[in-house]
């Protein structure tokens, strides 16, 4: 329990950005130090997370703490994801708002910015060689990427059709 | 004690209506700046680029800002625990369901669909990172964009690189650790 507790501590504390960026974290900590679950299984969670109310990041350790914990469980992994961010923003509330004016610290950011985007890139490439397997699936994500990037298309109803697609296609073809 | 409740109250809504990740409370924390003057429309976008820019989930992050400015340190925990009690309690209620028919053949249909939606949603996150880190707009004119070539190169390096055997187990942290450097250097 305190392991998952201080799992979810670190992860907080070194995830920067949306929900996604927590995606590389939570596979290493996760899939590969711990063995606790499989890349499909957070896969699952992450699209869940996705489509029910919240923060992405806060809902997909919830429902991970719950799996490997039950109610205890996803009471702590959430405590755990929030509690270096809520400690750190109080500090920088009372901080950062002087030192912010400093140019350094903005190129600081835009050089962290280039690495999260190689991170979440890089576990795009591992889970698409982990689960796309046919040309049915492949079709899915290049539409779920096209209509985010280019429509525009709210997370909600991407998640929404695909739940409709994917019943139908399990009618047609079992 | 007023303000407290407030704050419960707010951002418990927050956390039940805003879904599709932590971008999405924005639109509520904007309400919550016009309505109760918490926080200027300024004040406001400062912290959503510092909760972009910290450690953390974005909408932690800013609720955890918005709470402190309205109320201090008893504010910013009020305010973050509101925001994730709502995910607590429907996550807990899904997942109690979905154990239930985990082996059914319905679920494995669903998630079958919606694996590969969840990894192109992914890269579509991914994407408009990459944008913002390696373009950036011309004053001149908003349909110029222009290409920062070293941020272009550190990342199709890192990539390359965290395909590569000896480099693939390096922690992200690292990569981070990395771009910050670089970004200082180079003056990105």
């Amino acid at each position: 329990m305190f392991e998952l507790y201080l799992t979810f501590v670190k992860i907080g504390s070194l995830m920067i950005g949306g929900g996604y960026s927590m995606l590389p974290l939570l596979i290493r900590e996760l899939v590969d130090k711990r063995g606790w679950t499989s890349e499909e299984e957070l896969l699952n969670y992450f699209s869940v997370a996705q489509c029910t109310p919240g923060v992405i990041a806060v809902n997909t350790a919830t429902f991970i703490g719950y799996k490997l914990k039950k109610v205890g469980g996803a009471i702590v992994a959430t405590l755990g994801i929030i509690t270096v961010p809520m400690v750190l923003i109080v500090l920088i509330a009372t901080l950062l708002n002087q030192v912010w004016q400093y140019p350094i610290v903005n190129h600081i950011f835009a050089g962290i910015r280039v690495a999260v985007a190689a991170l979440i890139f890089s576990a795009v490439i591992r889970l698409v060689r982990s689960s796309i397997k046919d040309w049915f699936s492949a079709l899915l994500c290049v539409a779920a990427f096209a209509l985010m990037v280019f429509g525009g298309v709210s997370p909600i109803f991407i998640v929404l059709g695909a739940v409709l697609i994917a019943l139908v296609w399990g009618r047609i073809r079992p | 004690m007023m303000t407290l409740l407030l704050l419960f109250y707010e951002f418990f809504k927050t956390g039940l209506f805003s879904i599709g990740g932590g971008l999405a409370t924005i639109p509520f924390l904007r309400q919550m700046s016009v309505q109760h003057g918490w926080m200027s429309e300024l004040e406001l976008a400062n912290i959503i680029a510092i909760a972009e820019s910290t450690p953390g989930p974005i909408g932690v992050n800013a609720a955890t800002y918005v709470g402190y400015y309205a109320m201090g340190v008893l504010g910013a925990i009020t305010a973050t625990l509101a925001l994730v009690l709502p995910s607590l309690i429907t996550i807990i209620l899904i997942a109690k369901a979905l154990g239930k028919w985990a082996n059914s053949k319905v679920v494995g249909h669903l998630f079958r669909g919606l694996r590969p939606v969840a990894i192109g949603l992914i890269a579509a996150a991914g994407y408009s990172v990459f944008k913002v880190a390696t373009f950036f707009e011309l004053d001149l004119s908003p349909f110029a964009l222009q290409i920062h070539i070293p941020a272009l190169i550190i990342f199709a390096v890192m990539l390359v690189s965290m395909q590569l055997k000896p480099f693939k187990k390096l922690h992200p942290l690292v990569y981070i650790l990395i771009g910050g450097v670089a970004g200082a250097i180079l003056q990105m």
